[in-house]
């Protein structure tokens, strides 16, 4: 079950022509998926579209109603080949993913689902992962829409544009045979909103039909001869059908006045911010309407040349509004005005930013300086936000850094506190990590790993390390999630045949925990929809993994023994650890409410936490260094003479016990306490309790009055 | 006439509720015929991370009469923002530092307590940001403020503190919206009804109230204070009769620590320590020079003289005071039964330290008899601390500490406190800002195994430096500086670089 429940929401699924749809983006875009008759829908999970596939997931009886079949594909590959079905078929199928990396990812099926060309509408919906709150290297989806000539949408930011270019995607994909991506950035993916909705459509033509009627055609597959003829269809056929599609329906804008002799061509999801923009500087109104012409291009890739050109034409300069790099789209315009001779001067990255997103301040300066120089009429040089006064304290020097880290009570925490109690004995290692929670060993308190190539490749990443004279093995990381997504062949598979020396930790915490706690195969719960329960360690060992330890996470000492083994053994080969434990996130969730009714219910119930002595801590911390759990913390040193904080744990805290465990491991301090609290207690216990309290508190009293005979 | 939108940003950490308090927010606004549009960027950093989330509202009549619809931007643009809702004291700070705070336009509404990031929290002595200047900025910066613990009040509420920021919210009047509407939208949500519109009422008072930002600092009644016992009043009399009273602030929490931590008889050694020093420091005119040397000498006096042993910790461990605290940080109800277990982990070291000087040396020097007893200790151990036998295990231990004085730590440490004390007078000899800085050099010596361990070999290395530059007008610069490189990293290899900077050997 995922980290968050949809199962609300999706009720909204339902709603019929007229009505009201409100919510985020992403459930938005499901119901133009129900309302343009899909037929089956893929993808993998990841921020900003982890969403799209919660609310499919928990939508399934309303698809299962129009004959629907989604599927939590094993990678974006897997999904990607999934569109496969609209090759020969009047299927409409829609597959997601964050993007670039899923794409990086797809890209073969996509390529290959491109070339041939498809029959019913095939749409990619992907989440561009760029800017403020990316996870994930800075690249540009447009780089593989145009390699591969698959149209690209970027609506604008609303949900009614949004939900529209779903439906014209699917229309355009059949027109021009042709895969369509849609492009959603992340606030576009997390928006608030409404729009009015269609009635949902289930598909005339099913899978079944499909499925009991095959239909096969040589020529669209991807072989010689006709992969030679399908670059040559795409030019001839494909393209002037999208034209003319995208042309015909307005796909993209013209909004703004009619007049003047500058202008401004936006990408479709800028739209609202340049409006702020313009807004700011008194050139628009709230409903943005403004008399500057704008082009707003709803559909990125193709370019259609004939509106670009008729938009120009009696122009002096455009202002270019295109956000990343490289600026493919400014490059096409300059090709297109020139190749009929028309001079306006396309003013792009010129007076824009040429890397990173394009905030407000960012269009606010770039707007500024074009006006200044091609368009001083507009040049209204608004007054700039009051500078806060200089007296101010500089807070660039005070305001901490907040990086990402693992959540309170993290099973993964032991795992990197064990590898820097091992480093501690044995020296540091090379360390070759993965995607997912555990990357943030890179990040304080551990700073532990040296690279990351991508989710499933923590282990393919030190394949070159590799050396029969080396003294030292790396270490390697992978979660449950990259090992199923490709980590089984591309890192154990790969280790096993090459004969590798060193070792790999494979966290398993029973979901894709950094994603939002999707099930994967190895997952524990039942899932009706889907077969879990595989255990990680049945298919290392079906490759073929000698030296193979499953060890639970909290158990910090077996740990840091199992890894330090790995690293100092004898026995040469491959080295597995696998570390187990649930994600406490969803632990938590599952067992909090449980919990909480059982001791409502009269159910004797023990809740652990732990806590730190105030009195014997001395301030240094290195439990923290050790460990950096959330809930274990710094407060005021009660001691007068005393300057620097204390640890302390707060009420945060699970009662994992990692700190316990840690302050054990590394004899830190004799600080940590763990506290049992019983609800419920049997008579018996109380009785004891009372026994013992008596006990303890007459002993308790003698050294309280010895102690006040002498007090200061 | 033109109508604008409403913006407001909400800056929270990840899994702190601030997605929870713009939901809520879009409710309101949508319940008082709003056209609200909220969205976000949580990706990763809604683990633990810095997130931010941003609404407009625009009202839906002005859309209806124009017959059109507003254009709503998704990220805030600094200069553009009415309202800044921060969730921690340091993220009103980043609000600000981004630029969304204007004082021509925003009104910033933040909770002032503070959630320490990571940074803060593994620095080796005290790397807690200055809260001060985040209020300071504020005022300069913010139209106008709302500024009060909010997490105090959802603990006392039982609620989170989204709750309690929402009726921050609509407590300051700063949105067009009445009390009614919010109670309205939170009341839809049976699931912590109750609490919620608790945590909201005491959100609204507050923002209601004038509320200091920072409580007022209550200097201590140390000059004044009397002692528990007839024995202790004496000890604090004789320390009155040598010392300033402005010195009594520190004195007197030391002498009353080194009295529990072992006697009286102790206390009068802590006062013998201190008194030449004291009246050293009168002589280069303390007086004059505020009395650090005679400050700072007797507080890490105090410290030094209660070094962690076993005894010590088996003290603190048994204490009445000590399970009476446990049950509150813990919050155990009235009466709950709480079973209280320490993680223990004394090594052979720790035992040899605890035994009579001759047998802990000779068991220190025999590799046997070390290894023999390490066998015992080689694991952390758990003490149950509410049960009977763990407890007499460690309240016997804690009552052996009457024999302390003739541990083989005991004459350990009293022969570095000897040294260190003649080390400060030295040092004094050499210039008043010296002898304060060697004094200093005890906060390096804390904790206990390897982190002890760790304090003293740091603290020999300043010292090994000082008696190469005690001769140097500016030796207390360095001293300073060492002290500092000493505290930046566990490995000690910036203290290290700096010892070898100054052309020393580390």
């Amino acid at each position: 079950m995922a980290e968050r429940s949809f199962a609300k929401e999706v009720q909204q699924l339902r709603v019929g022509a007229g009505a009201d749809f409100r919510g985020e983006g992403i459930l938005a875009v499901t119901k133009a998926l129900l309302q343009s008759g899909v037929s089956y829908v893929g993808g993998y999970q990841g921020s900003p579209i982890s969403h799209l596939m919660d609310v499919l997931g928990d939508a399934r009886e309303i698809m299962a109603e129009l004959g629907i079949h989604f599927e939590s594909s094993a990678s974006e590959a897997a999904a990607g080949a999934m569109l496969a079905a609209s090759v020969n078929y009047p299927l409409r199928g829609a597959v997601t993913w964050k993007s670039t990396v899923g794409t990086n990812v797809a890209s073969d099926a996509l390529a290959n689902v491109a070339s041939g060309g498809v029959t019913g509408g095939a749409l990619v919906i992907v989440g561009e992962d760029y800017g403020e709150g990316s996870s994930i290297m800075q690249e540009r989806t447009h780089a593989f829409a145009m390699k591969s000539q698959m149209w690209l949408l970027d609506p604008r930011p609303n949900l009614t544009s949004i939900v529209n270019m779903v439906e014209k995607g699917f229309e355009l994909s059949e027109a021009s045979n042709t895969p369509v991506m849609l492009e959603l950035r992340v606030r576009a993916c997390h928006v608030y909103g409404r729009f009015t909705a269609k009635d949902n459509v289930r598909p005339a033509f099913q899978l079944k039909d499909a499925m009991d009627n095959p239909v096969r055609d040589v020529n669209r597959i991807v072989l010689p001869p006709a992969n030679f003829l399908h670059e040559h269809e795409k030019i001839s056929k494909r393209w002037p059908a999208a034209v003319d599609f995208i042309r015909k329906h307005r796909l993209n804008e013209f909004l703004g006045g009619a007049k003047g002799d500058a202008g401004i061509v936006v990408q479709g999801g800028l739209y609202n911010t340049l409006i702020r923009a313009l807004q700011m500087r008194g050139l628009a109104d709230s409903f943005g309407e403004t008399d500057i012409p704008i082009y707003v291009l709803n559909v990125t890739y193709p370019l259609i040349d004939s509106e670009l050109r008729g938009f120009c034409a009696d122009k002096r300069a455009v202002l270019l509004i295109e956000e990343g790099q490289p600026e493919y789209i400014e490059h096409e315009v300059n090709t297109i005005l020139r190749r009929v001779d028309l001079q306006t001067r396309v003013v792009g990255k010129e007076v824009l930013p040429r890397a990173g997103e394009y905030t407000g301040q960012a269009l606010l300066a770039g707007f500024d300086a074009f006006a200044a120089k091609y368009a001083p009429q507009l040049a209204k040089g608004a007054a700039a936000p009051a500078a806060p006064s200089p007296n101010a304290p500089d807070l660039s020097k005070v305001v901490p850094a907040r990086p990402a880290g693992l959540c309170t009570g993290c099973p993964e925490r032991p795992v990197f506190t064990a590898i820097k109690l091992v480093e501690k004995e044995i020296g540091s290692h090379h360390m070759s990590c993965d995607i997912g929670c555990h990357l943030f060993s890179i990040l304080p308190p551990f700073n532990l790993g040296n690279t990351t190539m991508g989710y499933g490749l923590g282990w393919a990443g030190a394949s070159a390390f590799n050396a029969p004279d080396a003294k030292k093995r790396t270490i390697s990381m992978m979660g449950d999630g990259g090992f199923w997504h490709n980590g089984l062949t591309s890192g154990v598979g790969n280790a096993v045949f090459n004969k590798t020396d060193n070792l790999l930790v494979v966290v398993d915490n029973n979901y894709s925990a950094a994603t939002g706690g999707q099930d994967i195969l190895s997952s524990r719960a039942v899932n009706k929809s889907r077969s879990t329960n595989h255990p990680i360690a049945r298919a290392i060992g079906g490759l073929g993994i000698n030296w193979l330890k499953v060890v639970r996470t909290y158990d910090l000492a077996a740990m840091r023994d199992a890894i330090k083994a790995a690293l100092t053994t004898k026995e040469k080969g491959p080295k597995v650890v696998i570390a187990e434990s649930e994600c406490m996130l969803n632990k938590q969730r599952r067992v909090k409410p449980l919990t909480a009714t059982r001791i409502k219910a009269g159910e004797r119930v023990v809740r652990e936490r732990f806590g730190v002595d105030a009195d014997t801590c001395t301030g240094d911390h290195s439990c923290i260094r050790l460990s950096g759990c959330p809930s274990l913390t710094i407060t005021d040193n009660p001691d007068p003479l005393r300057t620097d904080p204390v640890a302390s744990v707060n009420n945060d805290c699970v009662g994992c016990g990692h700190c316990g465990e840690t302050a054990h491991a590394a004899v830190l301090c004799p600080s940590f306490y763990r506290a049992d609290l019983v609800y419920n207690p049997t008579a018996g216990e109380r009785l004891m309790a009372r026994l013992r309290a008596g006990v303890i508190g007459w002993l308790q009293r003698r050294a309280d009055a010895a102690r006040a005979r002498y007090a200061v | 006439m033109q109508t604008n939108p409403i913006t407001v940003a909400v800056l929270a950490l990840g899994g702190q509720g601030g997605g929870t308090l713009a939901d809520w927010l879009l409710e309101v606004a949508e319940y008082c015929g709003y056209l609200a549009q909220g969205t976000s960027v949580a990706g990763v950093a809604q683990r633990t991370g810095a997130t931010i989330y941003y609404i407009e509202m625009f009202p839906e009549a002005a859309a209806r009469a124009a017959g059109k619809q507003p254009v709503l931007a998704l990220m805030p643009v600094p200069g553009n923002v009415d309202v800044v809702v921060a969730a921690e004291l340091m993220e009103a700070g980043r609000a600000m530092m981004r630029g969304l705070v204007t004082p021509d336009r925003t009104a910033l509404v933040a909770s002032t307590h503070r959630i320490y990031a990571i940074g803060e929290k593994t620095a080796m002595g005290d790397g807690r940001a200055r809260s001060a200047d985040v209020l300071e900025a504020a005022g300069v910066r913010a139209r106008t403020t709302v500024m009060f613990d909010m997490d105090a009040l959802a603990q006392k509420t039982g609620s989170i503190i989204s709750a309690v920021m929402l009726g921050a919210v609509a407590g300051s009047g700063l949105l067009p919206f009445p009390r009614d509407a919010y109670e309205a939208v939170l009341a839809a949500d049976a699931r912590a009804r109750d609490s919620n519109l608790a945590a909201f009422a005491a959100g609204y008072d507050g923002a209601a109230r004038e509320t200091p930002a920072v409580a007022p600092v209550v200097a201590p009644a140390a000059q004044t204070a009397q002692a528990a016992s007839p024995a202790g009043q004496a000890l604090l009399d004789r320390a009155r009769a040598f010392c300033p009273p402005e010195l009594m602030a520190i004195v007197t929490p030391g002498l009353r620590k080194v009295v529990d931590y072992q006697d009286i008889a102790y206390g009068a050694l802590y006062l013998d320590r201190l008194e030449p020093v004291v009246a050293f420091d009168r002589q280069l005119g303390g007086a004059r020079l505020g009395w650090e040397l005679a400050r700072e000498t007797a507080r890490y006096l105090a410290l030094w003289m209660t070094f962690e042993d076993v005894f010590r910790v088996a003290d603190l461990k048994t204490r009445g005071a000590r399970i009476a605290r446990v049950r509150e940080e813990v919050r155990a109800a009235p009466g709950q039964i709480v079973a209280v277990s320490e993680f223990m982990h004394p090594r052979v070291e720790e035992i040899c330290d605890a035994l009579p000087v001759s047998l802990g040396a000779y068991i220190l020097r025999s590799p046997r008899l070390r290894g023999l007893l390490g066998r015992f200790f080689h694991h952390g151990r758990r003490v149950s601390t509410t049960s009977l036998s763990g407890f007499v295990m460690l309240y016997m231990l804690a009552r052996l500490g009457r024999f302390r004085r003739r541990s083989l730590r005991f004459k350990t440490e009293t022969a570095r406190i000897e040294a260190w004390l003649a080390g400060v007078r030295e040092a004094a000899g050499y210039s008043y800002e010296l002898g304060v800085e060697v004094a200093c050099c005890q906060r390096l010596v804390k904790g206990y195994g390897d982190t002890h361990a760790r304090g003293l070999r740091n603290f020999d290395a300043v010292m090994g430096v000082y008696r190469h530059v005690k001769g140097r007008t500016d030796a207390p610069t360095v001293i300073r500086a060492l002290r500092a490189a000493a505290l930046g990293d566990e490995e000690g290899r910036a203290l290290a670089a700096a010892i070898s900077g100054l052309g020393l050997a580390p």
